[in-house]
């Protein structure tokens, strides 16, 4: 089984998010950036088990400029075996899909795995894109994936329940919460990252169907009024005169 | 205890200094002692029991012989990827770190330092994954700072020789499998012996009582009239040489490790006065708080800038021992400074084992005591600067 991981570089969850240029772009100056989790502690280790449990390859790939590296590079540290480099910035989601998806035709993977979403941008359209740009089925938020005799059957969290679906390899699935547990790297898979092929490829000509107008934050949170519980018109003043929301 | 929430402290950006690979090291350690070690230590510390169960996940962190070479078995990482590692490790408890500490500098090093090819293959591969811990005896209980009026003596008897006396306070002892022994031959000559669990007369009574290092195993190693092959005899170091070039690895890595004592007091110290109100604000935005967490912080800095020219200087292999000496006493120090001033901050919370910082001070106790005083290591940088010997 040759199974492809897509993976990003997002701030780390605890990072102040600031913007620069109008408020057109995010401010990167001393922020510590991680591997996406869902594509990490998801995606990535649910295709090392799958190689693990019955052979094959596991490579990722990453859009994005040399100095995202170290990403690539943590990755291969937790068990990938080889990792493709696209050397651009990821202008939009179409632009990244596009740039993976040429990728992706050349090397006639099995499964392609992303992670549900970033978690700075949450775009979740990548996994959908690659998959009609492939021609390939594509099953979103999926909680397990198992494979059995070239199927897959993989499970999604839908309102009230689970929904349980097989679907045909080649296909692309995109990973969230609870499909895998999370690998810490250790030293010995740091060291073999040192020497794992990192393959750097030149973008194809794509242009990027969105751009940002702006970034807004959200406004600070008001100061809490409290009003006696013996009072409730008072609460009702409030709202129709001071709020006027009522 | 509460969720571990730490955050490393970079006030002047000295990650920028670090490979992408010391970067990738620290952060795994750092994840990993999140996820292993920060749930037990506390319940750990307040039982008095080291938990042997992280022996593996340990190895696996590279704590253990951590610049002694691959073909050895071991990671073969440099010496700033090994004081990353014991940054981290202390960052949780000092006796997790001291438990790495002895198994790779005072155990693992005189092997590969001293030690035959033979004995380098026999022990270093099982050390590095933990399946054989290693303790260092040299201390005694009439020879502390002195250690060179040690009492513990052997004497040849042909094929082995015949290892009589005492050593007292040592960490790993209770469980270790490998014990490198320092005693003088006939001579009075000082040699490295490897003592091996199951020798006829050799047993390690554990010291029970600590105040501090309780997650940590202590204890002693008693020689009556063990039979030592010849073949353990360290052959290539002879005199005091032998152990204090252990020391200096050692405590090379404990100022890294005092380090991360000062900064998950000081994280801890930094979250909770902010959230903690007082005369309706909170006591973060008091003056003598700000002081407090200001001064931490500078001083972790100031440590963190030592200790990172310290570790550059030792991968050229140009680092002195009384550069380490001044190195340890002022990290240690400091990182006692942060944890008394932490705790200061926290109020009666501060001396709960809900947030870490009442075991960092209790811990640092030892560490300020422990791989040479204070006072000793003080007495190193006299003589270093004036050529003039204040010990005796
Ligand atoms: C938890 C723990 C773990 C340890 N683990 C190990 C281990 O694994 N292996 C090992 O060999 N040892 C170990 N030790 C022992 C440790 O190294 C010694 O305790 C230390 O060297 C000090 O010796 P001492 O306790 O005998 O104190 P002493 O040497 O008696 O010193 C007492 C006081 O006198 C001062 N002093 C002594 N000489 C002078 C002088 N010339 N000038 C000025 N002041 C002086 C000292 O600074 C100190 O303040 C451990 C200790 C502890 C607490």
């Amino acid at each position: 089984m040759k199974i492809l991981v897509c993976i990003s570089k997002v701030p780390d969850t605890t990072s102040k998010i600031t913007f620069k240029d109008g408020d057109t772009k995010f401010k990167t100056d001393n922020i510590q950036f991680i591997v996406n989790p869902y594509d990490e502690w998801y995606a990535l280790v649910r295709a090392l088990e799958l190689k693990e449990a019955a052979g094959g390859s596991v490579s990722i790939i990453h859009v994005g400029p040399a100095e995202n590296d170290p990403i690539i590079r943590k990755a291969l540290a937790i068990g990938a075996d080889n990792a493709f480099r696209i050397n651009a910035e990821a202008k939009d989601a179409y632009y990244t899909a596009f740039q993976i998806a040429a990728h992706a035709r050349e090397e006639a993977y099995d499964l392609i795995l992303v992670g549900k979403e970033t978690i700075d941008f949450n775009g979740s359209a990548i996994g959908g894109m690659l998959a009609q740009m492939l021609e390939m089925p594509f099953e979103s938020m999926c909680s397990n994936l198992q494979i059995d005799d070239n199927k897959l059957t993989v499970e999604r969290e839908i309102e009230g329940g689970k929904e349980i679906s097989e679907i045909n390899l080649p296909c692309v699935v995109s990973a969230k919460k609870d499909l895998a547990e999370q690998r810490i790297p250790n030293m010995r898979g740091i060291m073999a990252a040192r020497t794992k092929p990192l393959q750097v490829l030149e973008a194809q000509d794509c242009e990027a169907l969105t751009h940002i107008e702006k970034f807004e934050r959200l406004p600070e949170k008001g100061a809490c009024k409290y009003i006696d519980a013996e009072h409730p018109e008072e609460l009702l003043n409030l709202l129709h005169n001071e709020a006027k929301v009522i | 205890m509460a969720i571990d929430q730490f955050q490393g402290v970079d006030y002047f950006l000295i990650d920028e200094l670090l490979s992408d690979e010391h970067k990738l090291i620290r952060n795994s350690v750092r994840d990993w002692v999140k996820k292993e070690v920060s749930p037990i230590i506390e319940e750990c510390a307040q039982k008095a029991v080291f938990p042997e169960q992280i022996i593996p996940g340990l190895a696996g962190m590279g704590a253990f012989g951590t610049f002694i070479p691959e073909v050895y078995g071991c990671p073969g990482l440099d010496q700033i990827s090994y004081g990353l590692i014991m940054q981290e490790l202390e960052r949780c408890d000092s006796g997790i770190r001291s438990t790495a500490s002895v198994q790779g500098s005072l155990a693992m090093f005189p092997i590969y330092t001293f030690g035959s090819e033979e004995q380098r293959k026999k022990y270093l591969p099982k050390m590095a994954s933990g399946e054989w811990m290693g303790c260092f005896g040299l201390t005694e209980p009439n020879h502390g700072s002195d250690p060179g009026g040690m009492e513990t003596h052997f004497e040849d008897q042909g094929d082995y020789v015949l290892l009589n006396g005492a050593k007292m306070w040592i960490s790993n002892a209770p469980f270790a499998r490998v014990a490198i022994v320092w005693a003088k031959d006939e001579n009075g000559i000082i040699r490295g012996l490897i003592v091996e669990r199951g020798m006829e007369g050799f047993s390690t009574p554990e010291m029970h009582g600590k105040w501090s290092l309780r997650a940590s195993a202590t204890g002693e190693l008693i020689f009556n009239n063990v039979k030592v092959p010849k073949e353990n005899i360290l052959p290539n170091v002879k005199g005091l040489k032998g152990p204090l070039s252990c020391l200096s690895s050692a405590r090379y890595g404990i100022a890294w490790g005092a380090i991360g004592a000062a900064m998950d007091c000081y994280d801890t110290a930094l979250r909770y006065t902010r959230e903690r109100k007082q005369f309706g604000k909170a006591i973060a935005a008091f003056q003598l708080s700000q002081k407090k967490l200001a001064e931490m912080l500078t001083e972790i800095t100031k440590a963190q800038l030592l200790t990172w020219r310290l570790g550059v200087l030792k991968n050229e292999q140009k680092a002195t021992p009384a550069q380490i000496s001044m190195a340890k006493r002022n990290n240690v120090e400091m990182a006692l400074n942060c944890a008394r001033n932490a705790r200061q901050l926290l109020g009666a919370m501060g001396i709960m084992g809900d947030y870490p910082i009442m075991r960092h001070m209790m811990n640092l106790e030892s560490v300020i005591t422990y791989e040479g005083t204070h006072e000793i290591h003080l007495l190193i940088t006299g003589k270093d600067i004036t050529g003039l010997n204040a010990f005796v």
